[in-house]
């Protein structure tokens, strides 16, 4: 007799899980999946959660942008949804992220998914499922260097390529004979960051004389800073990321290492690097920009920034001045644009436009585009600005700086 | 109806449920459940090395990560077929282990868990290091199984349902080695060193076997996390996964087979519906979920099962299953013998 | 044979860094029989409540102590709220618990003060000074003198009073304590309290170095357990000298051989502590377990 509650019990429980259903993937009909007449669904994944945790302002600031351009009655009248799922910065998450984005929540597009490893980790997916893939959060040339291989991926930032190009033509005019000494993180970000600049300083008179790199699982770089302060450098290279980048700096005021210092973009931010670190620690630090500083009085009474601040202020926790909210704010007016540009609602027109894009996006830097003509061009943005931090603030410096890609590669 | 007969319909129950997934779900779900399979494995290993030997790693995540590699490099460096890789994941994982639990044998606690700890920390600065092999920080992509053409199941179904194959070869092998002369042994060895050796067992024979064991069981989770994800990168094996696999064998319930299922199922699912819960307090939700079920469940989920087990069977506990249940990992005291009588 | 010198001062400081929080791993062993994986954490926790305390005026000394005794009490709390319930049972249960109550505090932190980084000012300023051409820092020498006087007072403590002759006994056998009339319990929650103070103390005494967020112990922690398993679990002065070794073996290594590098700079205490560790089980000043059959 119990044998047969038992039976009946177990089938009822395999019914009812039955009768969830198997969900098939999207039947595939006339309109693409994610977006409607009212809606358009975007899929996000970030490391809200884990080492890499500062970076979840960037979602902040995406977030805060879609949100205005709903209130404003979204794209076409049809509202962005962007949904984000947290991967901790751990290549297995975000490729389930990546195929709970797609398969279940069934999004029009994934954006801005932050980490290089992350974004290796989903690119042949993402392409075989032809979904666009747009403006990954990583500055890795990667994206770009072969876009017939990827079709629907494509990065937004200037990658470190274009930016290690910069500080070798600025190191060219300045200080041809430079001997510089480098700090790097040992990851993918690091590396090409070196890579771009070794390659970038070939036939000049630039030498990299003193090479040390880090874990971002240690607790100091202080070890490395003296080995570096030892050698016969004058000029210190700093690829880091903003923890490391304020014990750097902090590192040479205290060494009292007295080079020109050049610190890499991500690690740039007065808010997250320069405060702690010590804005006397700070004079004279050599960066690149592309977009507006939110901590600069530069921009106090600029539209865009104004647009900004308020923006973030109303829609999100964020603090103002932290430049990684301006960079997701960035991306995401470039996707909207994209999406009001795109000539049909469908994933192919998107990519289309994102491949043909010429765009303003306000809060980049005057003078630089985002501009991609055709397939073969995988690098929306390839100009960056030399900053240098004195006083309080970053201060401009020259014009903005082209460096584009040779070609396709 | 008798406990035995309960627990053998409790686990056909499972093994029903598990064929019924890949038809019941989608792809993502599937997707995670084969994900869940892999972990089991791993987890699975570290409790026959912790609750079943009494020893202690906090390094399983290097074993998983070299299975991974090894797997992942023959599939796309040496265009062997991926299931050649899974013995071969194994054996690797099995060796390298070996050669650890000798030097172990004299270490003891904590001690013992900072070494493999620093196992854990040490394969991702190795894979790093040698990035001509490993493509280091960039990471590897790796071809994923496809489902034959003479099977009529999806991509994602076959690979589920290779990795419950695989997985229920691996726990079918571990429960009858445990309830086998070898696995009293082993469980002697926990019990009490000095009373076990007095009885005839060769401490470190059994011990360095048993390490090796559990961490070729973690190489060929590895491997099967590879055919699941498709990707290897270092950031994928840091000490979290380590970390983990430990919480998931307490979670599950030591010195229990069927135990690192659920542990496996918890340390898949459970994030995920943290962060669904609340990004921004993720850890907050699952650090507390965890303490909670510690809490509620000291035994493990395991545990909990067998006490409704023997409510529904109306029968007290035998006492060899009291026994079964000791404390596995007891802290050495002066003058009082490890696992009291 | 300045260069030298210099790193080997230098590998003290960093090491001082270790050995500070595994102290406190140290004091929770000694007094609970456990490793608290959530150390780091509480200490990061405290040293952010002074960070708050300093940010909304308070002089940074006054500061510190308000959260070395608001530490103390949160220390004595979380054993008897937290710990206690599991105490008795298995250890590896509660070796979890303290994994969960990692997740935990790193998570609520982050999602109190936000994920960026901060400065936190040196309880000893920032001067540094060259001695024989050697660069010294005040700080590092502060930290040094502090954990010195730390091993120090836990010496007295544990050797010289009756309640630290009592925690001791409460973690050795909390039974045969027990009938003796040793409160148990007290003793427990005591450590705790202790492990929370020295905490909270390493992470003041660090944070002006490797700068304050979440993430500010993460690293430390492994180090310090390290440090902790090198210099003998139960032993302080072990744990100090632990940490030096560590730091200045890794300087070194890191700075003279090359094939090393930054990347596997780490495998060298590793490898210095397993061989330690085969020829002396129980860390270098460890006390040997003699188990009676």
């Amino acid at each position: 007799m119990r044998r047969i509650v038992w039976l009946a019990l177990l089938t009822t429980v395999a019914l009812v899980i039955a009768a969830c259903g198997r969900d098939d993937d999207n039947g595939g009909g006339e309109a693409d999946p994610g977006i409607t007449d009212d809606e358009i669904k975007i899929g996000g994944s970030y490391p809200f959660s884990g080492p890499a945790s500062a970076y979840r302002s960037i979602a902040e600031g995406a977030k805060a942008y879609f949100e205005k351009v709903n209130a404003e009655g979204g794209v076409d009248g049809r509202e962005i949804n962007f949904i984000t799922l947290d991967d901790a910065y751990e290549p297995p998450k975000a490729v389930q992220n990546a195929r709970r984005l797609i398969q279940q929540e069934q999004v029009f597009a994934l954006f801005n998914t932050l980490g290089t490893p992350n974004n290796v980790a989903i690119w042949d997916y993402v392409n075989k499922q032809e979904v666009p893939h747009v403006f990954v959060a990583t500055g890795a040339s990667l994206w770009g260097a072969d876009p017939k291989s990827h079709p629907w991926t494509i990065g937004w930032q200037p990658d470190y390529v274009t930016e290690s190009q910069v500080y070798a033509d600025y190191l060219d005019e300045n200080k041809p004979r430079a001997k510089v000494a480098v700090l790097y993180q040992n990851d993918a970000f690091g590396e090409d960051l070196l890579n771009g600049f070794k390659d970038a300083i070939k036939g000049t008179d630039i030498e990299i004389v003193a090479e040390e790199s880090y874990e971002v699982t240690d607790p100091t770089v202080s070890s490395q800073m003296a080995k570096l302060a030892n050698s016969d450098a004058d000029t210190f290279l700093n690829i880091t990321t903003p923890k490391f980048g304020a014990q750097a700096i902090a590192a040479d005021a205290k060494l009292g290492w007295d080079v020109l210092h050049i610190i890499n973009n991500v690690s740039a931010s007065k808010l997250l690097v320069l405060e702690p670190a010590g804005l006397d620690a700070s004079q004279g630090l050599i960066s690149t920009t592309y977009f507006k500083d939110p901590a600069s009085p530069d921009w106090e009474d600029d539209p865009a920034m104004k647009e900004y601040k308020s923006a973030v202020s109303k829609y999100s926790r964020l603090n103002p001045e932290d430049p990684f909210g301006v960079f997701g704010w960035g991306a995401a007016q470039t996707l909207v644009e994209a999406l009001k540009n795109m000539k049909e609602p469908t994933r192919e027109a998107l990519m289309e436009e994102v491949r043909n894009m010429d765009i303003r996006v306000p809060i980049l830097l005057p003078g630089i585009e985002v501009k991609t003509s055709g397939n073969q061009d995988g690098y929306p943005i390839e100009a960056m600005q030399i900053q240098r931090f004195e006083g309080e603030n970053w201060k401009l410096v020259g014009e903005v700086i082209q460096a584009p890609h040779s070609g396709g590669s | 109806m008798s406990e035995r007969k309960l627990r053998l319909v409790g686990v056909g129950a499972l093994v029903l449920l598990a064929l019924l997934v890949p038809f019941l779900f989608g792809p993502y779900r599937v997707g995670q459940f084969t994900l869940v399979l892999a972990y089991a494995v791993a987890v699975l290993g570290l409790n026959l090395l912790v609750g079943y030997n009494g020893q202690i790693s906090l390094g399983h995540g290097a074993f998983f990560a070299l299975g991974a590699y090894t797997s992942a490099l023959l599939i796309e460096k040496a265009d062997l077929h991926y299931l050649l890789t899974l013995p071969i994941a194994g054996i690797v994982a099995f060796a390298v282990g070996f050669l650890f639990g000798v030097p172990a044998l004299r270490l003891r606690g904590l001690y013992l868990a900072l070494v493999t700890l620093g196992l854990a920390i040490a394969l991702p600065q190795l894979i790093k290091r040698f990035d001509g092999l490993t493509e280091g920080t960039q990471g590897l992509t790796v071809e994923q199984p496809t489902s034959p053409s003479w099977l009529p199941f999806a991509d994602d179904q076959f690979l589920y349902l290779l990795t419950l194959l695989v997985a229920a070869v691996m726990f079918v092998a571990a429960w009858s080695l445990m309830r086998s002369q070898v696995g009293r042994a082993v469980k002697a060895v926990r019990d009490g060193e000095i009373p076990a050796s007095t009885l005839g067992i060769n401490l470190a024979s059994t011990k360095t076997r048993v390490f090796a064991l559990s961490a070729g069981y973690a190489g060929v989770a590895g491997a099967l996390y590879v055919f699941a994800i498709g990707f290897v990168a270092p950031e994928a094996f840091t000490v979290t996964v380590s970390l983990a696999f430990l919480a998931a064998i307490v979670v599950g319930g030591l010195a229990t087979i069927v135990g690192a299922i659920f542990g496996a199922l918890f340390i898949e699912f459970v994030p995920v519906y943290a962060s669904d819960v609340n990004d921004a307090l993720t850890g907050v939700i699952y650090g507390g979920v965890l303490i909670l079920f510690m809490y509620l469940l000291p035994d493990g989920a395991v545990g909990l099962l067998r006490r409704i087990g023997r409510l529904v069977a109306r029968r007290p506990a035998a006492p060899a299953e009291e026994a079964e249940k000791r404390p596995a990992v007891a802290p050495p005291e002066p003058g009082v013998p490890a696992g009291k009588a | 044979m300045e260069r030298f010198i210099q790193v080997v001062v230098d590998g003290v400081a960093t090491g001082s860094i270790y050995g500070a929080l595994a102290l406190a791993l140290v004091l929770i062993f000694r007094s609970t029989g456990i490793v608290n994986f959530a150390q780091g954490e509480m200490a990061m926790f405290s040293t952010f409540i002074a960070w708050g305390l300093y940010a909304g005026g308070v002089p940074l000394g006054l500061a510190v102590l308000t959260t070395l005794v608001l530490s103390f009490i949160a220390g004595l709390l979380i054993e008897r709220g937290l710990i206690r319930r599991f105490e008795g049972g298995q250890e590896l249960t509660l070796v979890i618990v303290t994994l969960g109550l990692f997740i935990l505090l790193n998570s609520l932190a982050g999602w109190i003060w936000g994920f960026g980084t901060r400065s936190f000012p040196s309880l000893f300023g920032d001067g540094t000074f060259t001695l024989g051409g050697v660069r010294l820092s005040w700080e590092s020498i502060g930290i040094v003198a502090v954990l010195l006087a730390v091993v120090g007072l836990l010496f007295l403590l544990f050797q010289r009073t009756k309640i630290g002759l009592a925690m001791r006994a409460a973690a050795l056998n909390p039974e045969s304590s027990g009938l003796v009339g040793v409160r148990v319990g007290r003793m427990l929650m005591l450590g705790w309290g202790l492990a929370a103070v020295l905490g909270a103390l390493a992470g003041v005494l660090v944070a002006p170095r490797l700068f304050l967020d979440v993430n500010l112990m993460g690293s430390v922690l492994i180090y310090a357990f390290a440090a902790a398993a090198l210099g003998g679990f139960d032993s302080p002065i072990g744990a100090v000298i632990g940490g030096w070794v560590i730091g200045v073996t890794e300087n070194l290594a890191g700075t003279y051989v090359d094939f090393i590098g930054a990347d596997l700079k780490i495998l060298v205490p590793l490898v210095i502590i397993f061989v330690v560790l085969l020829v002396r089980p129980a860390g270098l000043f460890g006390t040997r377990e003699v188990a009676r059959v």
